[in-house]
């Protein structure tokens, strides 16, 4: 039983990363209907300003808002200057430059950072949480975070003019812009917030993967498999999403004989697999019908 | 009736339709290409030899993604899947059951058929960005799967297997890069035409209906479902025919070779040398192939990111890639002609 405790434990604090990634993947999915492949090198990105500012000096809160407010315009300047251009091209072509970016991303924080592995500090600490020998401050520091940032986007997209205009965007374009909603700029907005989501998972990871160029690759694709399994159109499902990928993804390791860790990806992707064939909206997500 | 329900009746497709005579070259223009496939490897040295043979194998399996993306209007992200088990059902044949090269392929194709007509099967549910999705996962996870202890007597696990690479056949003079070169044109060629004929028959046509409107087709009476399917696995066939080739030519085969970048770099082939366009794929091959070394040889550390740019490049410049420059050329060729 104390196994099971722990590893469920464990689970939710490794879930609480890839809920964040799953979260940033739906805020680009609402708005653009396309999932973001260069989403974890964006954050790696991110992640490694933020370091960067953090061997200027800055302290480390200051340099956290200062990275989300850089993230918040690069994600903008990206959607301006690349996406918008590509907005009424064909999904393949889309997908083509989700790919480009990733490249494009990945190869210059090579050159500026090179590919040797860094120390990231954690704001909590990483002694035992409230004395108990499961999960250390730091994991629960990430699981509050991850909490706090459910329930601001709750309250921004719910009780916000804006929020309301964005999600007004995301439903019905045509609509929206109707009633003088400026559906291209919260396609933008749209850019800027994912885009500081994922900077805010990758400054929660770093720390416990560690800092490198290729840090956020197999974290994507559990982050993909979570915003699946809750649904790709909502953000609440996306969190549960994560929390139960990491769950499974420990509990499957540990339990099912023969799979221990080479096997754990693969797991992750036959959960996706598997959501996609029985109920291809996710737990949480609204079933699209389509108009015959 | 409001602008909405219009849309949802006539949903853009997620490929652009491409008429059918578009999808292949003049019988002049291929036979010259042909015709300077066939005396180039004379002039060149055996490694450049080597990476012709590498494009050719590369643009069958392009070939294969393009006839199931855009003959049929589906995505995938995990031929390096199918890719994998082609190469790898070749070389554990001809090392572990000592079966001649050439009878290997045919066997690699069935397999793989087999894998995605089965994976189809399912992914029949999905469309657009969920199918890319459910493939991509499995592109992701092959490589593990061939790792897996249990297989290691046959796979080699980590290590992968090294394949003996087979002499000219009856004594002829040439070197075995150049042999393996002409055995490739030959099966490039075999499969190139079979895929135009295919694209032309009935399952061509049920293909390219429903890419264009689902709901049309099955209206007309195509059996969706199976034709879906059946494009999954034909596809799925030929890459693995492809990777029996690259098993047999690089003469060795080990699961790192088989990641998801290399999914991604046939995706990208396919977008390079033009959606539909079957010729296309080839170049796409050679754009995938060599487009890597050129951003190397620009700037060692920001390789990947020259490529990324050059991506961009065509993307934003030749969004139909190289069917686009093809038919540009064509129309000033054309006018040309007119006036003299």
């Amino acid at each position: 039983m104390e196994l099971f405790t722990n590893q469920v434990l464990a689970g939710v604090a490794t879930g609480a990363i890839y809920a964040c990634m799953a979260l940033a993947v739906v805020m680009i999915y609402q708005a653009i209907d396309h999932l973001n492949f260069a989403q974890g090198e964006m954050a790696m990105f991110s992640t490694f300003i933020s370091w960067q500012l953090m061997q200027w000096g800055i302290p480390y809160w200051w340099a956290f808002l200062l990275t989300l407010a850089i993230s918040f315009a690069g994600g903008i300047l990206i959607e301006r200057l690349l996406f918008k251009p590509l907005a009424k091209a064909p999904v393949l072509t889309n997908v083509a430059g989700f790919i480009a970016l990733f490249a494009i991303v990945n190869s210059v924080a090579g050159l500026i950072w090179d590919f040797t592995i860094k120390q990231y500090p954690t704001p909590f600490g990483s002694s035992p949480f409230l004395g108990s020998q499961l999960i250390s401050t730091h994991q629960a520091g990430m699981i509050g975070v991850t909490l706090l940032m459910l329930v601001g986007l709750y309250l921004f997209f719910q009780f916000t003019r804006i929020g309301l205009a964005m999600r007004a965007a995301a439903a019905l374009p045509e609509s929206a812009r109707l009633v003088g909603v400026n559906t291209s700029w919260m396609i933008a907005l749209g850019w800027g917030m994912a885009s500081a989501i994922g900077a805010v998972a990758g400054i929660l990871i770093a720390p416990v993967v560690f800092l490198e160029p290729n840090m956020m690759g197999g974290v994507l694709v559990y982050g993909f498999a979570a915003a699946v399994l809750g649904g790709l159109s909502s953000p609440l499902g996306a969190v549960i999403g994560g929390f139960l990928v990491g769950v499974f993804e420990n509990l499957a390791g540990t339990y099912i004989p023969g799979v221990g860790n080479e096997l754990k990806l693969p797991i992750a992707l036959a959960l996706i697999i598997t959501v996609l064939v029985f109920k291809p909206a996710g737990l949480f997500g609204r079933a699209i019908v389509k108009r015959v | 009736m409001s602008a909405a329900a219009e849309d949802a009746v006539t949903e853009a497709p997620a490929v652009e339709a491409v008429p059918k005579r578009a999808m292949t070259l003049g019988t002049g223009t291929s036979l010259v290409i042909l015709a300077a496939l066939l005396v180039t490897p004379i002039f060149v040295k055996n490694f450049v030899v080597f990476q012709m043979t590498m494009v050719m194998i590369y643009g069958i399996a392009v070939l294969a993604l393009n006839i199931l993306t855009g003959g049929s209007g589906q995505f995938s992200l995990g031929q390096s899947a199918f890719y994998a088990l082609g190469a790898y059902t070749s070389a554990v044949l001809m090392e572990v059951a000592n079966v001649n090269y050439a009878l290997t392929l045919p066997i690699a194709g069935l397999v793989a058929f087999g894998a995605g007509y089965l994976f189809g099967k399912p992914a029949l549910r999905l469309s657009g960005i969920y199918l890319a999705l459910a493939t991509f996962a499995l592109a992701v996870a092959m490589p593990q799967l061939l790792k897996l202890h249990f297989l290691e007597h046959w796979t080699g696990g980590v290590q992968g297997l090294t394949v003996m690479k087979p002499d000219a056949p009856f004594g002829l003079p040439i070197g075995q890069d150049k042999w393996l070169y002409y055995f490739t044109l030959a099966i490039s060629l075999a499969i190139y035409i079979g895929s135009i004929n295919l694209l032309r028959s009935r399952s061509g046509r049920a293909f390219m209906s429903i890419r264009d409107n689902e709901i049309a087709a099955s209206a007309m009476g195509v059996d969706v479902a199976q034709y879906k399917t059946l494009a999954f696995g034909v596809s799925a066939g030929i890459t693995g025919i492809a990777g029996g080739l690259s098993a047999i030519v690089v003469a060795f085969v080990a699961p790192d070779s088989y990641t998801i970048n290399l999914a991604i770099a046939l995706f990208l082939g396919m977008v390079v040398g033009g959606v539909g366009w079957l010729p296309g794929s080839f170049v796409g091959a050679a754009f995938i192939i060599f487009v890597p070394n050129i951003a190397e040889s620009i700037s060692k550390g920001l390789s990947g990111a020259v490529f990324g740019v050059l991506l961009f490049l065509v993307i934003f410049l030749v969004p139909h890639g190289a069917r686009q420059v093809a038919m540009v050329a064509q129309h000033l060729l054309g006018k040309l002609t007119k006036k003299n």
